[in-house]
């Protein structure tokens, strides 16, 4: 055993990175909820994401083109679910969950070739100044921008639903789609944008585990993060900054449980790897006293009848 | 424009329908897909649907659906009970495991004692465990409210992982070369579940899956528990009106749920597949899903869909080493087939209509 | 201002099975209060969607201020002037005062701004209100004032208003009516939906009654009965339940310190309840919605469990008996929901009649039903109380309200309670249907049941009950005998005006 090659701050910094991809994929799931949407196919979109973001950055060398595509493919896969929910009123959790399933076989047959290449590396962003920091510098200042962009994401969306016009819909929609259909509100054209907006950000956070994090392409390798990511809303009561928190924590359980595999410690490889898997159920299990922050129409299908 | 009607009450004729729409659209939709890969889609979608029944090598395929189905269909009978209820177990992956885990783990422990009672006992410790392992979330959604949708998906990475650790570790064949996994029970004939027709494919699993449907069939219809389950689906308010104890109701679902998919687990590890191993599960927790939904979450549907799906499963093999169609196109093949199930399944409860708009 | 403001000419709306508005006409002036009549059922709903353009009509026009007028969506309706005070569907629970009024705007001033006027306007017309309080916890007069302000601050010309006193105490429509006219001094005129006839009397200038979706009629109501109004609505002379007098029996229901926390978080808690209703005796509960109604009667059905002496059956205490058992012992409950809560919609008649029929029915044997028996029952029900439906075998979904509600009520009378208690046993059911229901809970106490009815409509409760009782914020009032009862003691009953500040201006 050996914990002295655990470096502190190596730790805090691929924190950062490994809560990234989480905190992407639940802030979207976090709009969606809002709207009153229960969507379980965060792990399918984000494997998706994954797959079309890696293969279209291999071949056009760009990794941000790679970027867009894996929003753009996680997108397109999450229209499918609205398809199914909002015009043939299917259920949610069914349709959720076939999407995943779907988007696992989906993804294994695109990522047929890409085994074993390597992506185009990222850039990363050394913000001038603010980097050279003594450990300050380093975890927080040397990441690529995708970081950055997943921190503005965060509080974009925290002031969109907070302060305008479009958040308070929204929100009115998730509340009580019946009234805000009453008073004019289009509750599907509403409902379908904010499941592309948490399709096209699973697809990114899926994209960031193939092209940065890891960096290559096996199948299944997102294991469960887009359902942690689900885990993580209801962690958050639905709360915009409540959700970094938790991507955030569960970064760290994810470094630290990896450092101490390195690290050789005593415990069974499969014990610590188990642990972030255990820790969500705990997790929900603490925060399943709170329900009265869900939005109220979560889950429920919504049709204009007369 | 097209706009959705709701009708007095569900219709019948779409019931029994929608499932034969989505499979035809999914053989559409796969043949596209399969001519996309550059594979002839016509002899792609035979090649699946036809030549395990009636190929000349069929003698040799018509067993493995019973193999293939047998666990699908135990599965899927006891994750439809709580779907009826709104319950959703979608963790049989991980109940599946630790059935198969446990059930070896006390086949193992005799060996290598001959005796009658072995392989009843590990049938028992199976289903034992695999309704333990859905008891976690059972327990906490009754005592916490916990939602066990994502802690009972979550368990499947858990169990995946002591499956991991059990094959390298406490089960390892000592005998084994170093090599991970147990013993395989195909030797240990106290602990084998051997074909009890040899060359039919139908062993203890296939009679157990049987049973089910029926005990199943039996339950819905007939005894006020599975009238109960119905009701709480339908109308969870009505269902307390009517005095139906929620928690109960979990712990039973997910209970049985539980103890099928272990029983599944159990059957399989001891018979097809005869080892613990790391990668000893395939999905049949996650197909299951489809299966049950396929079968509308009826026990006769159920035991349909189950064969169909393990045509998929089997003639995707053949297409696999035949035609070079990935096995990958498969699961996509299979995915479809819930999506198309749940898109036409708007037609039992809402009519479509055109409507042409005119100028108001 | 005898202007015209809209005219309304061959509206016509027809659903799968339904004419829902058969070609009707009439015209609504400047400033005047237009009563719109009507059974439920009548057409009145559909004919203001259309107004407000939440449904397009068939065929037909309208005309607002001269000029063609057909709003393709809300937004449109409310840009022309037109506002609309619904009955239900409307407010969210979760957000704020000020969040729920400026969803409803097209423009909305920022929050500190809309906060002011929000006030200014409620102040002006005697509907005080704090923008920053969560809807949620406002009690039902209150959420209405939050819509009337959120259409006022439109200076509409037009306001609909949708069974706006259903909700209300006397004291509270004598609020709303003296704000409503000093809308109509200003020259908004108002369409006033309703089927309370003396309401309209008192309020309206003009009526336009509909029966089964045709105009049959319109009429001053200041110079009409009543009773020609109540005709021309129904179509026919109705009759009033005939009341046999009753012998009373021992004390069958005995609630004693009953409190209860209620389940939803915008519920309202029971606190420290007493009553008892002896056998052959029709207690009736009247009371604003969202009192405390829904809480007693979950805590009588047995969904909600209490203390064990807090509610006796016949000495017997059974607060911590499950719904089963208390039915096995011959307390029978009729929701008010009835899709989803007395009954599943999707199931059959049949299948719905054992929900709650089995113990008692014989039903069930070793824990298996009995389809055929189960059959039989549902057959007797609808034969007994004139359930209009193909058969047993169809979905509860599939029957019209006051057809289900005859059947849930039904199934429970055919059960010989020992104690019954119904929760708005008439909301939202035809007349012939709701004296059908009085009828049956009359002649059920006149075999000796005790009868607890929790109504909204106090018409009903002074009809058929012996004593009366009000509840208010999950209080009860004192009980007391129904005859000898004022409307302005039945208000103060039933809490006054909530205890809300009127402005006077």
């Amino acid at each position: 055993m050996d914990f002295g090659s655990i470096n502190p701050i190596l730790l805090l910094a691929s924190l950062m990175v490994a809560a990234t991809p989480l905190l992407l994929a639940a802030i979207g799931e976090l709009v969606v909820e809002r709207a009153g949407v229960l969507n379980l196919g965060v792990e399918g979109m984000m494997i998706t994401g994954a797959i079309c973001g890696f293969a279209i950055a291999v071949n056009t060398g760009s990794p941000i083109v790679g970027l867009v595509a894996a929003a753009a493919g996680g997108a397109a896969l999450s229209l499918l679910f609205a398809v199914l929910t909002q015009f043939a009123l299917a259920n949610q959790v069914a349709s959720g969950l076939s999407l995943t399933l779907f988007g696992l076989g989906l993804s294994a047959l695109l990522g047929q070739g890409y085994q074993g290449i390597k992506p185009p590396p990222f850039p990363r962003v050394d913000i001038p100044l603010l980097s050279d920091i003594p450990v300050l510098g380093p975890i927080l200042f040397r990441h690529d921008i995708v970081v950055y962009f997943g921190l503005a994401l965060v509080a974009a969306v925290w002031w969109v639903l907070k302060n305008t016009r479009a958040g308070l819909i929204l929100r009115a929609v998730g509340e009580n789609h019946d009234a805000a259909h009453a008073l004019g509100y289009k509750v599907v054209r509403i409902r379908i944008l904010a499941i592309m907006f948490g399709g096209a950000c699973a697809g990114l956070g899926g994209a960031y585990i193939s092209l940065i994090r890891v960096p290559q392409w096996t199948e299944g390798m997102t294991a469960g993060i887009g359902w942690i990511a689900l885990a993580l809303v209801v962690f958050a009561s639905w709360k915009p900054w409540r959700v970094m928190l938790g991507a955030y924590l569960f970064g760290g359980i994810t470094v630290l449980q990896l450092n101490l595999q390195a690290a050789g410690v005593a415990i069974p490889v499969e014990y610590l790897a188990m642990s972030p898997y255990l820790i969500t159920i705990l997790v929900l299990v603490i925060m399943s006293a709170d329900k009265s922050r869900a939005p109220a129409a979560l889950g429920r299908s919504f049709h204009a009848s007369q | 424009m097209l706009t959705l009607e709701k009708r007095p009450q569900p219709s019948r004729l779409w019931t029994y329908l929608t499932p034969v729409v989505a499979v035809i659209l999914t053989m559409l939709a796969g043949a596209v897909l399969f001519a996309f890969l550059g594979k002839d889609p016509v002899q792609s979608i035979r090649t699946i649907f036809w030549e395990p029944l009636f190929s000349e090598f069929a003698f040799y395929y018509r067993p493995q659906l019973l193999v293939k189905g047998a666990p699908l269909v135990l599965i899927a009978i006891g994750l439809s009970l709580g779907f009826r209820a709104g319950i959703w177990n979608i963790g049989a992956e991980g109940q599946y495991i630790i059935g198969a885990i446990c059930g070896a783990g006390v086949g193992l422990a005799f060996y290598p004692m001959e005796a009658w009672f072995i392989f009843p006992l590990m049938v028992l410790a199976g289903a034992l465990g695999g309704w333990a392992w859905a008891m976690i979330p059972a327990l906490l959604k009754v005592r916490f409210g916990t939602n066990e949708i994502l802690v009972s998906l979550m368990l499947v990475y858990v169990a995946e992982q002591l499956l991991a650790s059990m094959s390298l570790g406490l089960l390892k064949n000592p005998e084994g070369f170093g090599f991970p996994g147990s013993r395989n029970l195909q030797q240990y004939p106290s602990a084998h579940n051997a074909e009890l027709i040899a060359g039919s494919g139908m062993h203890w699993g296939v009679v157990s899956a049987l049973v089910a449907v029926i005990l199943a069939y039996i339950l819905l219809n007939r005894h006020m528990l599975g009238f109960h389950i119905r009701l709480t689906g339908e109308a969870p308010r009505a269902a307390r009106f009517a005095g139906v104890n929620p928690a109960r109701l979990i712990l039973f679902c997910l209970g049985t749920a539980g103890a099928l998919a272990g029983l599944a687990g159990l059957f399989e590890v001891s018979g097809p597949s005869g080892q613990v191993s790391i990668d000893f599960n395939v999905g049949y927790g996650f197909t299951a899903i489809i299966v049950a939904f396929l079968g509308r979450l009826h026990p006769i549907g159920i035991l349909l869909a189950g064969g169909l799906m393990a045509l998929t499963y089997i003639g995707g093999e053949i297409a696999q080493s035949k035609l070079g169609l990935p096995a990958a196109a498969i699961q996509v093949f299979q995915g479809m087939l819930l999506f198309f199930l749940l898109a036409v399944d708007v037609t039992t409860n809402y009519r479509i209509r055109r409507v042409t708009r005119e100028v108001a | 201002m005898t202007d015209t403001l809209l005219t309304i000419e061959g509206l016509t709306k027809a659903y799968p099975g339904v004419v829902a508005n058969d070609n009707v006409s009439f015209a609504i002036r400047e400033g005047e209060v237009h009563a719109l009549l009507g059974e439920n059922g009548a057409g009145k709903s559909t004919l203001v969607k259309m107004i407000y353009g939440l449904v397009k009509p068939d065929s037909g026009t309208m005309t607002l201020r001269g000029a063609p007028y057909a709003p393709a969506e809300p937004r449109a309706a409310r840009a022309a002037g037109v506002a609309m005070v619904f009955q239900h569907f409307s407010l969210f629970d979760a957000l704020n005062v000020a969040e729920n009024i400026a969803l409803g705007m097209e423009n909305p001033p920022p929050m500190r701004d809309l906060a002011a006027r929000i006030r200014e306007v409620s102040e002006t017309y005697g509907l005080p209100i704090d923008p920053y309080r969560t809807v949620g916890d406002l009690s039902a007069g209150e959420r209405q004032r939050v819509e009337i302000i959120r259409c006022l601050l439109q200076d509409p010309r037009l306001l609909i208003m949708d069974e706006p006193t259903s909700v209300l105490t006397p004291q509270e429509v004598e609020i709303l009516f003296q704000t409503l006219r000093k809308l109509t001094a200003e020259g908004v005129a108002i369409l006033y939906i309703s089927h309370k006839l003396e309401e309209i009397r008192a309020l309206c200038d003009q009526a336009t009654i509909l029966r089964l979706g045709r105009n049959v009629g319109t009429c001053v109501p200041a110079g009409t009965t009543a009773r020609e109004m109540a005709e021309m609505m129904v179509g026919s002379a109705f009759q009033a339940p005939e009341r046999a007098p009753r012998e009373l029996g021992e004390v069958a229901l005995d609630i004693t310190g009953l409190s209860v926390r209620s389940p939803s978080e915008f519920g309202t808690s029971l606190k420290n309840l007493h009553l008892t209703v002896r056998a052959g005796e029709i207690l009736g509960l009247g009371g604003v919605a969202g009192n405390g109604q829904d809480e007693l009667l979950a805590a009588l059905s047995g969904e909600l469990r209490t203390d064990a002496d807090a509610i006796r059956l016949k000495g017997r205490p059974i607060g911590r008996l499950g719904p089963a058992a208390r039915r096995q012992l011959g307390l029978l409950t009729a929701p008010e929901e009835r899709l989803g809560h007395a009954a599943a919609p999707d199931m059959s008649l049949t299948e719905n009649a054992a929900l709650t029929g089995a113990q008692r029915e014989g039903l069930v044997a070793n824990g298996f039903l009995k389809w055929g028996k189960a059959r039989e029952f549902a057959e007797a029900v609808i034969a007994r109380f004139d359930v209009r439906t193909p058969g047993p075998g169809t979905a509860a979904r599939a029957l019209s309200g006051g057809n289900l509600q005859k059947f849930v009520i039904g199934r429970e009378v055919m059960q010989r309670p020992e104690v019954l208690v119904v929760n708005q046993p008439t909301w939202g059911v035809d007349a012939s249907a709701a004296a059908a229901i009085r009828q049956a809970l009359l002649d059920l106490a006149g075999t000796g049941t005790a009868v607890l009815v929790i109504s909204q409509d106090l018409d009903e409760l002074m009809e058929i009950s012996d004593r009366f009782g009000a509840l208010n914020e999950g209080r009860l009032s004192d009980i007391r005998p129904a005859q000898e009862l004022s409307v302005d003691e039945i208000g103060l009953m039933m809490g006054g005006a909530h205890g809300m500040e009127v402005a006077h201006v």
